[in-house]
């Protein structure tokens, strides 16, 4: 069965939506969270038969679409998309478990569970067309989620950001058939196969082209600087459940993305791009900060400075080396749990007074005390606290970029402080003075069944803060092999300089796992 | 004095007729069956196509193993011309007809079904279409193509409503109008030339090395002019969105799939030699109509109000994608036209068959056309297992994998990235963007709207008004070729570019 783990992982839970057309509309989530559950306990089971040792891919599955153009359905995992994929169906899991009480909650929940497969798939998958295909297929559950359960705006949310992300992910598959149509040159076989595509080596002109293509893709999904205003829309008409795995999953896609093709694909064009894109991250940190700090809304807080910690992430990637990549995985599983616990911690505020202006509220520290402490908590790992998940990774991520630019990444260390005072703000206003508003009397704190899903976020936050190794270990092991390949590959001195030569030992590694 | 030409019956290849004369004898019989026993049901009718359209398919079963073996056969004075886009093109043919004549058979009383000419007209038109696509002879083929055109024009007017008949006549003058620019085009190659054979023509001008260029620009343009008519393309277009919202959505349908597929064949076999012959206004000329038909008519289907007028722009947009095979002029790209238009008529197909089962007598207030946008909301609700068919069928037109058309596409402008059309991928990518709001305006209209008050009441049932047991299995056809292409994509590739590459394409 393990040989085929990452199938049942993708396809279990679509085959457990379409079942779920005939379960009672009463026992839904019930059933939901049933197979969430299972789901998890199977991306668990991953976990435990990973290899921590093994820096290439595991698991892998090898099966022939279209041979004669070289589709090929093939998927493994390694360090660096393992606990992505645990992640998601974690996710999936405490999303549909806290699932308050909507309309048409069975399309909801079967929406959710087609929204997991291509979730998974994205992660799994090693062909660049399968990948596209779950890539693009993300979109669709995403937009019914958004556009029927959404806020007053719901329709133009959705289909904005379902615009947004189809345009680029278009180029970027225009840039994929380019890639394959340069390895069908190289070798006169087509493939589509990532693993293969490794193997190329492209002169910089045309590295610089196709680093740019699916650069768009990847930068209006993560979203980058200029792209970014689809996401405050979709998070501020989105349902908490949409939120909260918009900004813990598939923002992630864009910036996993960036680890599997841009970085390894194309080494030289990522050095070109390197100082561009990080100014474009350190723009991205300072001025979501800003406008964060100007937001009368409580969940655009929170989505602002969603926006922002990606800038940290991107910067991190594009570090390229070692702790800066290693950094910036670690932080994307941390910025996953920080901002899905904000924004469910937002949903809960919701559900309670059908309002999120922070001008409503005021002195509910006293009222909903255990509210108040685990905002805190979630509140000082997203402004980066010693001692949190978050800090792990952001500091990863700067120590990385440290190395290629002292003076940005100073820049971007002032941002991330300066981030912290939108977010004190924002806590002083909602938990802090008197009572001032009567309807905030007598609100209950939060219930059984939000805490179901808080508690967990909260122990992974302390405890990855605390001791980061298990998850750190596997995911620095895959990405020594990735910088590894981009110092082999590059071919301009400057690219040769600025990508650390990790060791020798790590290609022979990768190499006898690819000849498998 | 004339004398008797000794010809052999051996020489005339009779055998190349045959998958043409069937639907013709079909045709015949149907009119004899109602001169002997008048008034029989339409599903008589329907199934006695469909036995000779599969009749049809075996003879060009027959011939498709023919062609692998001895590869090209010409026959009846070198008239007919079996190749392999004939045999892939009449394949597309004569399975979009078997697919589509089963919409006949609804729940509502159409009076045009009544008629045993409706099918009669039917097959001979299919007969037509099928001479237009195995000859390479200006007079067979106009010959084909007029024998089509005449027989769908009435099939249009058949249905009986003022629209059919404004649709039938501007169809008319407009094919008229094509006929008369595709005559004067072959004149103008006749007289440069002194043949009607397309390769004739093609070697005469090569041997001449065009020195006539001026009077091959003349021809050109009439080609170009009739062809843009048939398959559609701007600034030619003007017809396709009236039409479609005249006729009946299966007819619209049927019309966006079968006449484009033999008008491309032929393109195809006119402007190939032409732009391998590098001449660069015509690459000009094509680039400039492929780009212009993609983007016009995606920011016009933008704004409309009714889902077949929609429809019928988006499949201009569809037509001026494909075209860009004609420009590009490899093995890859023709064969990518062929794969996307497999492709396209599934899509197509359970899209139109779904609006055909929605389709009422009379329409209520807030309905201004018989498919406006409004008739749509809410359906989720109402009726979710056709929103969801309909979502699907949407899904796959927008290019959405892993879902028909996305493979077609990505075959396609894989083929203008190999040949070096960079900025042509581009905005083909780009293009389907901008679809992609169309589609998911009705998706939104579907999924995210609240649905109108009496329909709440009757639980959707002007959804499926018109539904029978029939158009749901032709429509479930549809659904498993939209949603399991890719299974069959790698068979379906390899068949194609084999027949594409062995008739030197």
């Amino acid at each position: 069965m393990l040989d085929h783990i990452l199938s049942i992982l993708i396809f279990f839970p679509a085959f457990a939506g379409i079942m779920g057309f005939m379960i009672n509309k009463e026992s839904m989530r019930a059933y939901g969270t049933a197979v969430a559950v299972i789901e998890f306990a199977l991306s668990l089971w991953l976990w435990f038969a990973f290899d921590n040792n093994v820096s290439g891919m595991q698991f892998m599955e090898h099966i022939a679409l279209v041979p004669s153009f070289g589709i090929n359905y093939i998927l493994g995992v390694d360090g660096i998309s393992l606990f992505i994929i645990i992640m998601a169906s974690f996710f999936t899991m405490i999303g549909i478990a806290s699932l308050s009480p909507t309309h048409s909650i069975k399309n909801m929940i079967i929406t959710l569970l087609f929204l997991q497969m291509t979730m998974i798939g994205v992660f799994a998958a090693l062909d660049a067309i399968v990948f596209y295909v779950f890539w693009e297929l993300s979109l669709v559950p995403m937009l019914y989620l958004i556009g029927a359960w959404g806020g007053p705006l719901r329709i133009y949310a959705s289909v904005k950001f379902f615009l947004y992300t189809f345009t680029g992910s278009l180029v970027m598959l225009v840039g994929m058939l380019f890639m394959a149509y340069f390895f069908y040159q190289a070798t006169g076989v087509w493939s589509f196969a990532i693993l293969d595509w490794y193997r190329l080596v492209l002169p910089e002109s045309f590295q610089l082209w196709l680093f740019a293509a699916f650069f768009i893709g990847f930068a209006i999904k993560v979203p980058m600087f200029p792209f970014h205003t689809w996401l405050p829309y979709a998070h501020g008409q989105a349902p908490t459940i949409g939120s909260v795995i918009l900004a813990a999953v598939l923002l992630k896609m864009g910036t996993y993305a960036f680890i599997r093709f841009s970085l390894p694909l194309f080494p030289d064009a990522s050095v070109f791009f390197m100082f561009p894109i990080a100014i474009l991250a350190i723009i991205m940190i300072i001025y979501t900060a800003m406008i964060a700090y100007a937001q009368k809304d409580i969940k655009q807080v929170v989505a602002y400075s969603s926006v922002s910690h990606m800038g940290v992430i991107i910067l991190g990637t594009f570090a390229l080396n070692v702790e800066g990549i290693s950094g910036s995985i670690f932080l994307m599983i941390a910025h996953g749990v920080v901002s899905g616990a904000l924004f469910l911690l937002v949903g809960v505020i919701y559900d309670r007074r059908h309002t999120k202006l922070m001008s409503e509220f005021g002195g509910l520290a006293h009222v909903m005390p255990r509210y108040a402490t685990i905002f805190g908590l979630m509140l000082m790992a997203s402004v980066g606290m010693p001692l949190t998940i978050n800090f792990v990774g952001e500091f990863l991520s700067l120590l990385g970029f440290y190395q290629q630019s002292h003076i940005l990444t100073l820049l971007a260390g002032i941002a991330i402080v300066v981030g912290a005072i939108y977010m004190l703000t924002a806590f002083k206003k909602i938990f802090f003075g008197e009572v001032t508003n009567e309807k905030n009397k007598n609100l209950p704190d939060v219930s059984k069944r939000e805490l179901l899903a808080l508690i967990p976020l909260s122990i992974i936050t302390v405890w990855l803060g605390i001791y980061p190794k298990p998850i750190l270990d596997p995911i620095n092991n895959s990405v020594e092999a990735v910088v590894q390949l981009m110092h082999n590959k590059a071919t301009s001195p400057e690219a040769k300089m600025r990508i650390p030569n990790v060791s020798g030992l790590v290609i022979t590694k990768t190499a006898t796992k690819e000849a498998h | 004095m004339l004398s008797l030409a000794n010809v052999s019956l051996e020489s005339l290849n009779l055998i190349t007729l045959a998958p043409m004369l069937i639907p013709v004898i079909g045709a015949l019989f149907i009119l004899v069956l109602d001169i002997i026993k008048g008034g029989l049901d339409k599903s008589l009718y329907v199934v006695i196509s469909i036995l000779f359209l599969a009749l049809d398919f075996g003879a060009l079963l027959e011939s498709a193993g023919a062609f692998s073996k001895d590869g090209i056969m010409l026959g009846i004075f070198d008239v007919m011309l079996i190749d392999g886009l004939a045999i892939i093109s009449q394949f597309i043919i004569v399975v979009t007809s078997i697919l589509f004549i089963p919409l006949a058979l609804t729940n509502k009383r159409f009076h045009e079904f009544s008629y045993p000419e409706f099918f009669a007209l039917f097959l001979f038109m299919i007969s037509g279409f099928q001479f237009m696509v195995a000859s390479d002879n200006l007079i067979l083929i106009f010959v084909g193509l007029e024998t089509a055109s005449l027989a769908l024009y009435t099939l249009i007017a058949m249905h009986n409503r003022d629209k059919s008949f404004e649709a039938a006549i501007k169809y008319f003058t407009m094919g008229a109008l094509a006929a008369g620019f595709y005559s004067f085009g072959s004149m103008v190659f006749y007289a440069l030339t002194g043949s009607i054979e397309i390769n004739q023509i093609a070697a005469v001008l090569e041997a001449n090395n065009y020195a006539d260029i001026g009077f091959v620009l003349i021809g050109v343009v009439m080609m170009l002019g009739s062809f843009g008519f048939k398959l559609s393309v701007v600034p030619f277009h003007t017809w396709t969105p009236d039409v479609y919202e005249g006729s009946s959505a299966a007819m619209a349908g049927y019309m966006s799939i079968v006449p484009k597929i033999a008008a491309f064949v032929v393109a195809m076999r006119l402007f190939e030699f032409l732009i391998h012959a590098n001449i660069v206004w015509l690459e000009v000329v094509l680039y400039a109509l492929v780009v212009i038909t993609m983007t016009a008519a995606n920011i016009w289907a933008l704004v409309q109000s009714d889902v077949k007028r929609m429809l019928a722009y988006s499949s201009i947009s569809h037509a001026g994608f494909v075209m860009a095979a004609i420009l590009i002029g490899t093995t890859q790209s023709n064969s990518a036209l062929f794969i996307y238009w497999i492709l396209f008529s599934f899509t197509n197909l359970g899209a139109f068959s779904m609006l055909w089962i929605s389709r009422q007598k009379e329409l209520p207030g807030y309905q201004k056309t018989d498919h406006s946008f409004e008739k749509f909301s809410g359906m989720i609700k109402t009726s979710p297992m056709a929103a969801i068919v309909m979502g699907l069928f949407m899904l796959s037109l927008a290019g959405l994998p892993p879902f028909a058309l996305f493979w077609g596409k990505i075959y396609m402008i894989s083929s203008a990235v190999t040949s070096g059309y960079t900025v042509l991928a581009l905005i083909m990518a780009l293009n389907s963007a901008i679809a992609g709001y169309y589609y998911i305006k009705l998706i939104v209209f579907m999924f995210m709207k609240d649905p109108i008050e009496s329909n709440i009441d009757n639980n959707g049932e002007l959804y499926v008004a018109n539904a029978t047991t029939a158009l749901k299995t032709i429509i479930g056809f549809a659904i498993i070729g939209t949603v399991f292409a890719f299974l069959a994509l790698d068979s379906l590739l390899e068949f194609v570019t084999a027949f594409v590459y062995n008739s030197g394409y």
